[in-house]
């Protein structure tokens, strides 16, 4: 497979979370198109860490996935604590400024 | 041949999984198929020879974080529907806007690319695991310890979070206690209302 084919997958993939992260208002499914952003770049950066026989890219792509984890830790946490606040977890509840 | 055949397959069961998790209004179904859509991503990586970070994709993103997900689910009511109106018709340019941005970048990438030369090349002799090792722990050490840290302020965080008020535990409790507690928590909570 070329170079191009890989960054072809992991656009259609970033894409899919954007779609999910403007579309959805359920806070849950916000993290989780989060989720498939990060990993669409993880794929980008394994591949081109092949193409061009450099490690680079999987190191940074290491990094992504150790931020990944810290921001669900953080952010799970924050909701938790919204929704014991407020009992909803809809965007637009957050949304507090008129604007 | 046979790169080019799991390649499409996988890249056509991950594009529908997360497409699923995305499309649906199901909070349970979003969080399995997000789950069977990272492990077919690991595939690629093994695919493209970074068999550490296809381990390590499965067992950080299945078994840590989807599991933190699926606890963190318990506190919601995750099968109640959230009214979702979408009023902005803005939206829909601008994520096609940024679609094709994003795919013009991908096709000059290579042509850019052309000329980087490898700064950490990889040692086909060494393997996968002990080459990102060598690499790792020298010339990334100082971001690797950042990251440690980092992770370690995050699971402080996320505990001090989500353990507020968790210090009655109902297995505990009998029967009777936990009722009479049920029943005092909504009073004070319809006083507040």
């Amino acid at each position: 497979m070329t170079l191009n084919a890989y960054l072809i997958l992991s656009t259609i993939l970033f894409c899919i979370g954007l779609i999910g992260v403007i579309r959805r208002k359920n806070v849950l499914m916000l993290f989780f198109s989060t989720e498939i952003m990060l990993n669409a770049v993880n794929v980008g950066f394994a591949a081109i860490s092949k193409f061009h026989g450099d490690l680079t890219g999987q190191m940074f792509a290491f990094f992504i996935i150790a931020v990944a984890a810290s921001e669900v830790a953080i952010g799970l946490g924050l909701l938790i604590l919204w929704y014991k606040r407020t009992g909803s977890i809809n965007l637009d509840d957050i949304a507090g400024m008129k604007g | 041949m046979f790169e080019v055949i799991a390649f499409i397959i996988f890249s056509v069961l991950t594009i529908s999984m997360f497409s699923i998790t995305v499309l649906t209004n199901n909070a349970l179904y979003a969080l399995s198929s997000l789950a069977a859509g990272m492990i077919f991503i690991s595939a690629f990586f093994f695919l493209l020879n970074a068999d550490f970070l296809g381990a390590v994709q499965i067992v950080v993103y299945t078994g840590a974080i989807m599991a933190l997900y699926a606890f963190g689910m318990m506190f919601f009511d995750s099968l109640s529907e959230v009214k979702e109106k979408i009023k902005n018709p803005r939206l829909v340019f601008l994520v096609s806007g940024m679609l094709a941005v994003i795919i013009v970048i991908v096709f000059l990438a290579p042509v850019i690319g052309q000329n980087i030369e490898a700064n950490y090349p990889i040692h086909p002799e060494y393997g996968n695991t002990v080459d990102v090792g060598y690499v790792l722990f020298t010339k990334y050490l100082l971001a690797f310890e950042l990251a440690a840290i980092m992770l370690l302020v995050a699971m402080i965080g996320g505990i001090v979070l989500a353990g507020k008020k968790m210090n009655e535990s109902y297995s505990e409790m009998k029967e009777e206690e936990i009722d009479e507690k049920i029943r005092l928590d909504e009073a004070s909570s319809k006083d507040v209302k």
